[in-house]
């Protein structure tokens, strides 16, 4: 137990008011008898919110392995931008670089946290901006094991949550916890989710499907902290349990605080870039 | 005055920013260099014999569009598009054109954004499938595809502000280019081929006159809109039979100078889209040849059902109405017309992709029909499968033209 508070107070010169919150927060809940599992799981979802808040923006690329059940691969490329937009979901766009076929296709989204997300569409081809619907919760993206819902920004507010239990997850103590998408047009039914104590990353998430069935698990590896502050995965693992199919998307080149602005989250900017 | 001179001196002034912009360019240092494109080998065969003498009925050939992409450290890039098609059938289906050839420059003004466009480039506006009806500011490259309207580059300097209030453009457009038509040998034209040696303007000008546009855009949450207006020389010729030729008659496009305001709008509601175009044009020639001033509309609603059954398909239907007020006197075939398609996309590693489509007059009993496969095949190849069939078109409409010229054709696309 002092370790866990060690490990907090050596990150409070970074961000001293966080630290506290942390610091008392999960002891508290994990303890406290009198805060249902349903108040520990927001908590804990409010806490990870509340460690990745305040990054800005940052750009990166995206690999995508491609995998069916035979072992046959085929690959993706494309390039990330996300803007951090205060009180609201994030904007992010991505960028096609393979195939080449869709190169230079570009996607860009404003989250929203109360209302649908907007999201346009850019052809190259035909030098078109389409916005298309935000519904396409459950779709594949890009033929990957990755639905669009799992790409999109994680906010708070799309789930209900629920802590179950504490269990071991690899050196670390992880909490173990049951989200329930607030949209219907969610392909999920609920998701489990794994994050560690110390620092409330992400190490695994199992999800169920409309029938409650284990339709697909993620796995997530290779953490690395930016700014001395954000952790960010370096390879996530989809792996398709009735299809056999899976997707390793790694993560490479991340730039935190770059100059990105809320212009180039703009049909202009989506226009401009390459 | 003032005004008139500096519209006159404005492809000047351009002329000469571009030069020294590209100067600048040229002292920079290029931080990011790309070489990227496309290469396509097709053959279009058409299995009903020719109505006009001379017209092949098979057409083989393959384009090439590469495009060049430079960027220095301050964001500012140049853009290279070339494109080259060769026809074996048609050697006026032969052509090179300049897509793209432009630098752009961008930066902030307070919290609003400026972005300049200076050189050749390619515009879209507007929302709806079945036609394209507010897009205006380039020509249509008519011997690339019947319908689907590929344009030409087009010379200009484009300049945009954007802020929390909105997206404002404003293009200065000079030398106007000729629509591109199918020669002697080609299939889809006219019983008389059109001349475009012989073109000829209502202004003075000529393809020099400085036309302008602009356009105003804003999202208001589930709502695009978007509002244009264009004034100089129109991108639809009229096609008048040229009275000096009496050895073999052929067509004379010209070029009357237009005005046009221009609507579109979408409102995304969950899996639906609704969407309006609609114009007012002012200046332009009817059917009979009479100028006459006219609106027209295209409008309609699309729905996707999102993996269909538990699987990865999503089934789009799309059904849209084209109006144009001046009914039989109309220079399109859109004057009352019902459209209607389905897109399946299978979401499979090759993104293999469905679209079939008819339009349909309701004046006559004119039918349109379409069907498009695309699958990629590797990494780099794709394949597309095309088929267009004209069906019960009568002597009234316009295509009649055309009646025998349904076609199947098949690409096989390198992309690099």
């Amino acid at each position: 137990m002092n370790d866990y508070c060690l490990t907090r107070s050596a990150l409070s010169y970074l961000a001293p008011i966080v630290a506290v919150v942390a610091c008392l927060g999960p002891q508290l809940l994990a303890r406290s008898d009198d805060a249902s599992p349903e108040e520990i799981g927001l908590k804990i979802a409010l806490e990870a919110r509340e460690r990745g808040n305040g990054f800005g923006n940052f750009s990166a690329r995206q690999t995508m392995v491609l995998r069916n059940k035979q072992g046959k691969e085929s690959r993706r490329q494309l390039r990330v931008r996300v803007l951090e937009v205060p009180g609201d979901g994030d904007k992010s766009m991505f960028v096609f670089d393979e195939p080449r076929d869709v190169k230079g296709t570009a996607f860009l989204i404003h989250a929203h946290t109360d209302k649908a997300d907007g999201q346009w569409l850019y052809l190259p081809a035909l030098k078109r901006v389409k916005r298309i619907s935000s519904s396409n919760r459950s779709g594949s993206f890009m033929g990957s094991e990755f639905a669009y819902e799992d790409m999109s920004a994680q906010e708070v507010e799309r789930f209900t949550y629920r802590y179950l239990r504490d269990e071991p997850c690899g050196e670390l103590t992880c909490t173990v916890s049951e989200r329930v998408p607030v949209d219907k047009k969610s392909g999920y039914r609920r998701q489990l989710v794994w994050q560690d104590k110390d620092e409330f990353r992400v190490w695994k998430v199992e999800y169920y499907d409309r029938k409650d069935s284990h339709l697909k698990t993620l796995t997530l590896e290779n953490y690395e902290q930016y700014l001395d502050r954000f952790w960010q995965a370096g390879e996530m693992t989809m792996v398709n349990h009735l299809t056999g199919k899976s997707t390793v998307l790694t993560w490479t080149d991340y730039q935190f605080r770059t100059k990105l602005n809320d212009r180039d989250f703009t049909r202009t900017g989506l226009q401009r870039v390459r | 005055m003032l005004l008139g001179f500096v519209l006159r001196c404005a492809p000047l002034g351009a002329a000469w920013i571009l030069v020294s912009v590209c100067l600048v360019g040229v002292q920079a240092e290029i931080v990011r260099r790309e070489f990227s494109g496309r290469l396509s080998v097709e053959s279009r065969w058409h299995p009903q014999s020719a109505a006009y003498a001379g017209q092949r009925s098979h057409a083989s050939g393959f384009f090439a569009e590469p495009t060049l992409y430079l960027e220095d450290h301050g964001g500012r890039s140049l853009n290279l598009v070339p494109f080259f098609r060769y026809d074996a059938a048609d050697p006026r289906r032969t052509h090179a054109d300049l897509r793209e050839a432009y630098l752009l420059l961008f930066g902030q003004v307070g919290n609003d954004e400026w972005e300049l466009r200076l050189g050749v480039d390619r515009v879209f506006w507007g929302v709806t499938e079945s036609r394209h009806l507010v897009n205006i500011v380039n020509q249509i490259d008519l011997v690339e595809h019947p319908y689907k309207e590929p344009k030409l580059g087009q010379p200009m300097a484009h300049l945009t502000f954007s802020g929390d209030w909105g997206t404002a453009e404003v293009f200065g457009l000079t030398y106007h280019r000729g629509r591109t038509f199918p020669g002697r040998f080609g299939r889809l034209r006219f019983p008389f081929v059109v001349d475009n040696d012989r073109v000829a303007y209502e202004s003075d000008a000529k393809q020099w006159h400085l036309d302008v546009a602009g356009r105003y855009s804003r999202s208001f949450g589930p709502l695009d809109l978007g509002m244009s207006v264009f004034d100089g020389t129109s991108r639809d010729p009229f096609l008048i039979l040229d009275p000096d030729r009496t050895d073999e008659p052929a067509l004379v496009p010209y070029y009357e100078q237009i005005r046009q305001f221009g609507l579109d709008a979408q409102l995304t509601a969950g899996s639906w889209l609704f969407k309006l175009e609609a114009i007012r044009r002012t200046g332009a020639r009817n059917l009979l040849g009479a100028e006459e001033d006219y609106s027209a509309s295209s409008f309609g609603g699309e729905y996707t059902f999102y993996s269909v059954s538990g699987s990865a398909v999503d089934l789009t239907l799309l059904s849209e109405w084209n109006y144009d007020g001046r009914r039989q006197y109309a220079t399109n075939i859109f004057q009352n017309d019902f459209f209607l398609a389905a897109r399946i996309a299978f979401n499979d590693i090759q993104s293999t992709e469905i679209l079939t489509s008819i339009l349909r007059d309701a004046d006559s009993a004119g039918q349109v029909l379409t069907l498009e496969l695309n699958r990629r095949i590797s990494d780099q190849w794709s394949l597309r499968l095309e088929a267009i069939a004209l069906r019960g078109i009568d002597q009234a409409d316009l295509i009649f033209v055309t009646r025998r010229d349904s076609f199947v054709e098949l690409s096989l696309v390198y992309n690099f």
